[in-house]
């Protein structure tokens, strides 16, 4: 399954300052090991030393707050939008 | 005279408006912030637009240089400021200059003696209320705004927008219309019509987004990355850092007013929770300063049953906030995945507080009780701390012999519908027998 990941402006140096880019996988947690794949270092800033999504990371699958779906189990069906974004925004 | 241990704060007695904006040297002139600081890591990066860590993605928030100064010194020149938060602004990252640029000062609003309120709910240590209905455009809102604008204005922005459960939208679109900045804001497509209007009057841009709170926020965050929102200074995106340090200022002001002395319990709203934590920061800060003499004070949180993310966690002890999809008539305070959420947590445990939330109908409850004591019309915020007030002193978790303050942080004309049922008690012909035959006399 490709889907397209929008990357946060501070993830980009490891995507060579793209703020989308392409990666494989039939859920969420196959993603972001593809990604890590072609963009060394990120998988670590988005998971924690459990392999966890960190707690001030929100990551949406189109719409849909995967803490409100399977977390790094969610699904990412062909040509879905995943993004990446920081939770400390808001308030 | 009592001396701080670190320097700084000295030298900016010497700044003067041609330096207040950019340094010699490039950098930002904000007072004494030094750096922006991780509050989970630690990691360390310089003044600017930024929010979330590069290292862990936690929140950056301002680290001040408080140092080499006199406290006696430092109290008699807020003590001589002008009555609004600009008082403090040693204690913030501002210009020393600040209250000549054009802004809209808020702030220094009425810390109430509610004796009336405090017979109602038992409380013999003192009740207050501190009501921020009083500032600008009335609520606690334009005091972090006003600290958005000196970045904005720092970092070079011309246009000013938030994600806003409405008191923010209104405080922006005012800021921004005093200081000559373009604004567009952003709400949820449903909130309160007092909301949108007030919003909408200052003239700037109101964008209303199909979904809630949490949906307007993602848009915000994704829009900063995006070369559309070039240019833009989120006051609680990009800006977040120095617009949350705005809430200290409630701290600042209510010790200040207690005579420079710590309550020992506040009660304050929930939302995302930063100004709840800020709050906390600015006690620190005043202990620290020397400012207030030390001793412990106990922090409670307040939420409505229909958006209760942390009080949960709270009673469930956990350290994680899981996210609510939010249904309460408290709009804004309908964050469902509170950015601050565990960091209320870890204060209230630290500080012997709780978090505790009340249903809507407790709400309305609350609202009415304060309205028929103290003469005070509380928006639903206002309505959740008392409402939660009166609930942990019933449950024996709040200390009625204890100084208390609850928070107020908007104004009931903003949030008619949620006391809608509240009208005439009678209608009448013009004459006295009419008056009397109703029961009036």
């Amino acid at each position: 399954m490709s889907v397209t990941v929008r990357i946060p402006t501070i993830l980009r140096t490891y995507t060579g300052g793209k703020a989308e880019v392409s990666a494989d996988g039939a859920n969420l947690g196959e993603v972001i090991s593809d990604l890590e794949k072609n963009h060394t270092g990120i998988a670590a800033r988005v998971l924690d030393d459990q392999g966890k999504l960190r707690r001030f990371v929100n990551v949406y699958v189109n719409d849909d707050d995967v803490r409100f779906e399977q977390g790094l189990e969610t699904a990412t069906p062909d040509g879905a939008g995943v993004s990446i974004i920081p939770a400390v925004a808001g308030g | 005279m009592r001396k701080m241990r670190r320097k700084g704060l000295a030298s900016m007695a010497v700044q003067t408006a041609e330096t207040s904006t950019n340094r010699t040297d490039g950098t930002v002139d904000l007072g004494p912030a030094a750096a922006l600081s991780c509050r989970e890591c630690g990691h360390r990066v310089p003044l600017g637009p930024v929010f979330a860590c590069e290292e862990c993605f936690g929140p950056l928030e301002i680290a001040y240089d408080f140092s080499d100064h006199d406290t006696e010194e430092l109290r008699k020149r807020i003590e001589a400021g002008p009555a609004n938060i600009w008082r403090y602004a040693p204690l913030l990252p501002v210009p020393a200059d600040v209250a000549t640029k054009p802004n809209i000062n808020p702030g220094w609003t009425k810390l109430v003696k509610a004796d009336n309120l405090a017979r109602e709910l038992g409380v013999t240590g003192g009740l207050y209320v501190k009501d921020d209905s009083g500032n600008p455009t009335h609520s606690f809102k334009d005091r972090v705004v006003a600290q958005a604008i000196e970045a904005a204005r720092a970092f070079g922005f011309t246009t000013l927008s938030c994600s806003s459960t409405g008191n923010l939208a209104g405080a922006v679109g005012a800021a921004a219309a005093r200081a000559g900045f373009r604004s567009c804001v952003f709400i949820p497509h449903d909130l309160e019509q007092g909301k949108v209007v007030m919003a909408a009057v200052y003239g700037g841009e109101l964008v209303g987004i199909e979904g809630n709170y949490d949906d307007v926020n993602r848009f915000c965050s994704e829009l900063i990355g995006d070369p559309a929102g070039e240019g833009w200074g989120f006051v609680n995106v990009n800006l977040r850092p120095y617009y949350a340090e705005g809430s200290k200022t409630l701290a600042y002001e209510i010790c200040e007013q207690l005579g420079w002395q710590l309550p020992d319990q506040l009660v304050v709203p929930i939302a995302s929770g930063s100004q709840l934590t800020k709050i906390d920061k600015g006690l620190k800060e005043l202990i620290e300063l020397g400012l207030v003499e030390d001793k412990p004070y106990k922090i409670f949180g307040a939420q409505a049953e229909g958006c209760s993310p942390v009080s949960t966690a709270f009673k469930a002890g956990h350290d994680v906030v899981r996210p609510q999809k939010p249904n309460t008539i408290a709009k804004s305070l309908a964050i469902g995945n509170p950015a601050d959420g565990p960091y209320v947590l870890d204060i209230a445990r630290r500080t012997g507080g709780a978090v505790e939330d009340v249903t809507d109908e407790q709400v309305v409850d609350a609202i009415k009780l304060l309205a028929r004591t103290e003469g005070i019309f509380a928006e639903t915020a206002g309505g959740v701390t008392v409402g939660v007030t009166k609930k942990l002193i019933e449950n024996g978790v709040l200390d009625p012999s204890l100084t208390t303050v609850v928070l107020n942080t908007g104004d009931g004309l903003k949030t008619l519908d949620a006391v809608a049922g509240t009208g005439l008690t009678a209608t009448i012909r013009p004459n006295l027998d009419s008056f009397r035959e109703a029961g009036l006399a």
